[in-house]
């Protein structure tokens, strides 16, 4: 097939479908507990160099747990899908995480403002950047579930977002029409955060499912973090719920408040006040340092942070707050 | 002396431009204003859009974030991200309102970069998000944005979302789905529109207050001129109720 044009963005990830597939060929699919600790999780399954995907969007539904055990861990040099991110993208940038990004949104909270730390991150040069876009990194994710190594779209063509891309412009074989063609990505490790899960890796997901579904299924491994384990009972008294199949999943860690700050549909909603404090505080580096000890490095767990920043009142006004409870609103 | 200010000028502006029974994606802030306004005023049923996957929520107070709750309160669909934007692929959304740092002449934006390195940039602003893909996919894109000549570039730095690309016939023969592209800009100053043969912006309207030498001063290009320009209609006290009291009762958009 003819290339008429390509970006000069490097492509991160081999986008090789028969690759991917003697990958998967390999990955188990017995039906056998999976959980254990996100400490346990992290060590198992993210390491040094890997590409990493973080689902949800940004601050919603994120699984603010394993981005701050990456981050304790002292995971290095990976390669991040900066795919809606927001505060997942923060956090990751204030432990130098990954050292190359496949950028669609970064550095930004969206209405709050951008993170001056990973800005500074940024504009450092010492992460290598190819430009995308939200949907065309949604489109690559899908390529991946698919088991094919590209998929043509219809966005990016004449921009320099395709001119620091790593996509290629080719024809319809039909029709003659141009179209950017996207090489999938299949990455290394990826973690979700749930609502429900049961103790093999069965979801359900509440709201919106953002990219979410193809991630899952792209992902080599994949770490879910879950509001509540459920009963398998309850997974195949109705499966029409579940999002994720149990074949994708390697590890099931239960985490209740786990996007915590980040929203969680029809749970809690997103701690603006805390978010405030990341984006204040990041304009001092000596602040900025006993914060993340404080909240980071000197907490033992998810729930160390939360009691940290507010503990159970904390989470309960949120939940009002979700809700749009009258006494959140006064 | 006017009893608005520029931020609710604009809200109040871009919100008119919204039909009864046209589709829109909107982002956070003053473009949610608007289509929250428009849905209260002339148009109840525009389908407003997110992003990320919410669909025509009835929206119970300002999104912080594009992905947040606000955005499927009450909707009728909860869904994702490929959903949203192969919809407007599709051909199925009229709307969509964006902004930048950057605006050139053919109404191209840039929200990726400052300075000439891309691999270490002098600004690094967060990239598209899905600015892009909206730019290329609805039928029409508006801009609302405050106007000075740093902003309105002779040339962006860097084209994240696509305008009018480099003018006349470019973005046809670029791929982008034909027949979509930049509408109007609106600003603290004037309303605009792109001259359809040569895709130049062009003064259409000028806000009270304001005159033709005031919009040219705050752009760093030439601008065309439309053969009539008219002068818009300030808000009227049912708008300014409306958004200062329903939409965003604690002027996080509108400000003091």
């Amino acid at each position: 097939m003819e290339v008429l044009d390509q970006g000069v963005g490097r492509v991160f990830t081999d986008p090789d479908a028969d690759k991917a597939r003697a990958f998967f060929r390999k990955k188990s699919r017995a039906l056998v507990p999976k959980v254990m600790s996100v400490k346990e999780a992290v060590e198992k399954f993210v390491h040094d160099g890997e590409y990493l995907c973080i689902g949800g969007f940004g601050a919603n539904r994120v699984p603010m747990a394993v981005v701050h055990e990456i981050v304790r861990q002292g995971r290095k040099k990976m390669g991040f899908a900066g795919h809606t991110s927001t505060h997942d993208f923060q956090v990751l940038a204030a432990g130098k995480v990954f050292n190359r990004c496949d950028v669609a949104y970064i550095v930004g909270l969206e209405a709050r403002g951008l993170s001056p730390n990973a800005r500074k991150y940024m504009e450092s040069g010492e992460v290598e950047v190819s430009e995308w876009t939200n949907y065309s990194m949604a489109v690559r994710f899908k390529a991946g579930a698919a088991g094919v190594s590209f998929y043509p779209a219809r966005d990016v063509m004449g921009t320099d977002t395709f001119k620091y891309s790593g996509g290629k412009i080719i024809q319809c074989p039909f029709t003659g029409t141009k179209y950017v063609a996207l090489p999938a990505i299949f990455p290394d490790v990826s973690a979700i955060h749930v609502h429900e899960a049961d103790i093999y890796g069965n979801c359900r997901a509440r709201g919106i499912t953002v990219s979410d579904f193809d991630v899952a299924r792209a992902s080599k491994r994949l770490i879910i973090t879950a509001e509540r384990i459920i009963p398998n009972d309850e997974i195949r008294r109705d499966p029409s719920y579940t999002v994720i199949p149990y074949w994708c999943v390697d590890a099931v860690c239960e985490v209740p408040y786990g996007s915590y700050p980040g929203n969680m549909y029809q749970e809690y909603f997103s701690d603006e006040d805390h978010l405030r404090e990341w984006l204040k505080v990041e304009e001092n580096p000596e602040e900025f340092k006993k914060f993340l000890d404080k909240n980071i490095y000197n907490c033992k767990d998810h729930f160390e942070y939360i009691e940290k920043n507010g503990g159970m009142h904390k989470i309960l006004a949120l939940r009002e707050k979700e809700w749009l409870f009258k006494k959140a609103r006064d | 002396m006017a009893d608005y200010n520029v931020m609710e000028l604009m809200i109040c502006t871009a919100a008119r431009e919204l039909e009864d029974g046209a589709s829109i994606v909107v982002g956070t802030g003053a473009p949610n204003a608007a289509a929250m306004l428009a849905q209260k005023t002339g148009s109840p049923n525009l389908v407003i859009l997110f992003e990320a996957g919410g669909a025509a929520p009835l929206i119970p107070e300002m999104p912080i974030s594009v992905g947040d709750s606000r955005t499927t309160w009450k909707a009728i669909m909860a869904s994702g991200m490929c959903e949203i934007m192969e919809t407007c692929c599709r051909g199925l959304v009229d709307y969509t309102f964006l902004g930048g740092a950057q605006i050139d002449m053919y109404g191209n934006l840039n929200s990726t970069r400052i300075g000439p390195d891309h691999q270490k940039p002098k600004v690094r602003f967060p990239g598209s998000g899905g600015a892009n893909d909206l730019a290329s996919f609805c039928w029409r894109m508006l801009v609302m944005t405050p106007q000075d000549p740093k902003r309105f570039a002779e040339k962006c730095q860097f084209i994240t979302s696509p305008g009018w690309l480099q003018g006349g016939d470019s973005r046809a023969k670029s791929g982008l789905p034909l027949g979509a592209g930049p509408y109007k800009i609106i600003t603290n100053m004037a309303v605009m529109d792109f001259e359809p043969t040569s895709k130049r912006m062009r003064i259409m309207s000028i806000n009270p207050g304001y005159s033709e030498k005031d919009v040219q001063d705050n752009c760093g290009f030439e601008l065309l001129k439309a053969k009539k320009i008219v002068e818009n209609k300030p808000p009227t006290k049912k708008e300014l109720d409306i958004l200062r009291e329903q939409i965003d009762p604690y002027r996080y958009v509108i400000g003091r």
